[in-house]
């Protein structure tokens, strides 16, 4: 199932394209490695002809898809980036597991209720450093988005992501929190159990944990659901990320009383990562390779984990004191303004 | 043609009607209007409990002419520049702030509560349905460090139907904010109380609301963290009435005490008593 967006068809046409081409020297190439034996050589250059001319064709196209990867990606509108945050084929949690950590050992349960598979967590390590990992995780199958609720926690999955950042405290382990979700869970168990209070509890004891914590929201950064996890030393946002108070969908149904104008309610809600760290909200931006994460899953996550590695040696170098006071600081100036 | 105009200009009109009387919500009882004000506007037949505006919270809770405000020229502003297709976020603000007189959506200050000094916020329903502002979460993050610095207990009223949409991520980050300084209050051993009035609903019940040493609620208030819509449509079932009431949370163990508005001072007042800063 290949997802098509719309302003990616022009993409998609080159890169079918060159698809073919290939295909066809391959079979070319096979016939032609079919006839030499039996006719011993003599022919072998017949269909040479064309090769050049093929490989020509196929650089130009090479050269066009580049250039459209380029054109496109850098004139997305908000509303595009949101369709490619929510790109199935994007990386998601277990992908940066596999590709990015030597080892993780994955630590369940909360202690009080269950264990939530929609954001997980455990010891892990990158580089032979150890870290805590924690993370919210779609699923790339419906048996699997079931099973993770789509990636929507429900309050067992805050209250395990909160003992496992106290067990980094306790064992002097950096954080390392991946943000990927559409919210937290909106259902009435969720509810009795108190999502509230488990998002809120979170969000005052990441404020004091003496240890780096570094955050990579790198699809959708739902609101309280993936502010739950990402009170962050180092917020960083992958180029087609999106991060924002509401669904765009949400906003549109409620202030446009039409959740058709989700197009303009993501417009207005600035939810883009360099509106972000414009807005000063985030503190970098990891570039996605031209054409999208989905395009090219290897590039973006040898990026992320430089900008883990980078961001890690940077934090782990300040005082666990100073670390606490500067986290304070930068949530604090956060909608502060001077002209009041 | 005349005969009818004459017939409907006769009908008595509803705004004298409502001078006098008011018309419970919940139960329909018809109250003389006096009497709702005296009795802090609850209803004396059914206990509803009506929002109150801030200056009225105040006024209920707080010694006579004890509250002094801080911070008060702290303003809503437009970091997003945000319209929505009716009208600019920055020409609501300033109608909502000449309409209602306040800046933002909670006022904060010093006060004594049966003698007792305490920093007090309060949120006001009115401005922006009670959202969770930029200027709302300074205001708030700010009291909580003036109760740190004087050591006085701290007190949030909540009223407030979530983050403010029209701040996007910059409302969200107010949740992480206030909770850090909530945080600095535990660290120091300052008592942090809760009152949840209604509604208190979203990004406030998912960041300070629910964090008091103390949790209190009025009666009947709504409390929860998804709107009911949201989750009925998730759901697509409806939900019991009593769904994410006051006396739902309670049972639930999110709150320590449902407590009348008539009560609330004295029940502020007992609670702090056990704490001493020595």
């Amino acid at each position: 199932m290949t997802v098509v967006l719309d302003f990616e068809k022009e993409i998609i046409d080159l890169e079918e394209k060159i698809a073919e081409h290939m295909k066809a020297r391959e079979a070319s190439a096979a016939a032609a490695a079919e006839k030499s034996p039996t006719q011993e050589g003599c022919n072998q250059r017949e269909p040479a002809p064309s090769e050049p001319q093929r490989d020509e064709e196929v650089e130009s196209l090479k050269k066009a898809l580049e250039e459209a990867k380029r054109r496109v990606y850098s004139n997305l509108t908000p509303w595009q980036t949101v369709q490619v945050a929510r790109h199935p084929a994007r990386p998601l949690l277990r992908d940066y597991i596999a590709g990015i950590f030597s080892e993780f050992i994955e630590l369940h349960g909360d202690r009080c209720f269950g264990d939530d598979q929609g954001l997980i967590g455990g010891f892990a390590k990158i580089d032979e450093r150890r870290v805590m990992l924690i993370g919210h995780q779609k699923g790339k199958t419906v048996e699997e988005n079931v099973r993770s609720n789509f990636g929507m926690a429900n309050p067992e999955g805050y209250r395990k992501a909160l003992r496992l950042m106290m067990l980094a405290r306790k064992y002097r382990l950096p954080i390392v929190s991946f943000v990927d979700t559409p919210g937290a869970y909106p259902g009435v168990d969720a509810e009795a159990r108190g999502q509230a209070e488990a998002i809120a509890r979170n969000l005052m004891v990441m404020s004091t944990l003496d240890v780096p914590i570094v955050v990579i929201v790198t699809g959708e950064g739902g609101s309280g659901g993936a502010l739950g996890i990402a009170v962050g030393d180092a917020v960083l946002m992958l180029s087609n990320a999106i991060y924002s108070v509401i669904s765009p969908e949400g906003c549109a149904s409620i202030l446009w009383r039409d959740g058709s104008k989700a197009p303009e309610a993501a417009e207005a809600l600035k939810l883009t990562a360099p509106s972000l760290l414009k807005l000063g909200l985030i503190d970098e931006i990891i570039m996605e390779p031209p054409g999208g994460a989905h395009r090219d899953p290897a590039a973006t996550l040898a990026a992320v984990k430089a900008a883990i590695l980078k961001h890690l040696k940077i934090l782990l170098k300040i005082s666990p004191r100073k670390l606490v006071e500067r986290r304070f600081e930068k949530f604090s100036r956060m909608g502060r303004y001077k002209k009041r | 043609m005349g005969w009818f105009t004459r017939l409907r200009k006769k009908a008595p009109t509803p705004v004298e009607k409502e001078e006098i009387w008011q018309i419970c919500p919940a139960c329909t009882a018809h109250i003389f209007r006096e009497e709702w004000v005296n009795n802090l506007k609850v209803c004396p037949k059914c206990d509803f409990h009506e929002r109150l505006t801030c200056q009225e919270r105040i006024k209920m809770l707080v010694d006579k002419d004890s509250f002094r405000e801080i911070n008060r020229k702290i303003s809503a502003s437009d970091p997003l520049n945000f319209a929505d297709a009716k009208e600019k976020y920055a020409d609501k603000l300033e109608a909502t702030k000449t309409k209602t007189g306040l800046l933002e959506s909670v006022v904060t200050g010093v006060a004594k509560i049966k003698k007792l000094p305490v920093v007090l916020a309060v949120m006001d329903f009115r401005f922006f349905g009670g959202s969770l502002g930029s200027g709302t979460g300074e205001k708030i993050l700010l009291a909580a460090l003036h109760a740190l610095k004087h050591r006085l207990p701290y007190i949030v009223v909540s009223a407030s139907g979530g983050a403010r949409m029209q701040e996007g991520a910059v409302s969200l980050m107010q949740m992480a904010k206030t909770c850090a300084g909530i945080a600095r209050l535990h660290a120091a051993g300052i008592p942090y109380i809760s009152v949840l009035t209604d509604p208190t609903t979203g990004g406030v019940s998912a960041s300070f609301a629910m964090i008091g040493d103390v949790n209190i609620a009025e009666p009947g208030a709504l409390i929860g963290f998804a709107g009911r819509r949201v989750i009925e449509e998730t759901i697509k079932q409806k939900l019991p009435d009593d769904f994410q009431k006051a006396e739902y949370l309670l049972n639930h163990g999110f709150i320590d005490h449902i407590v009348h508005r008539k009560n609330m001072r004295d029940f502020l007042h007992s609670i702090l008593s056990y704490w001493s800063d020595r």
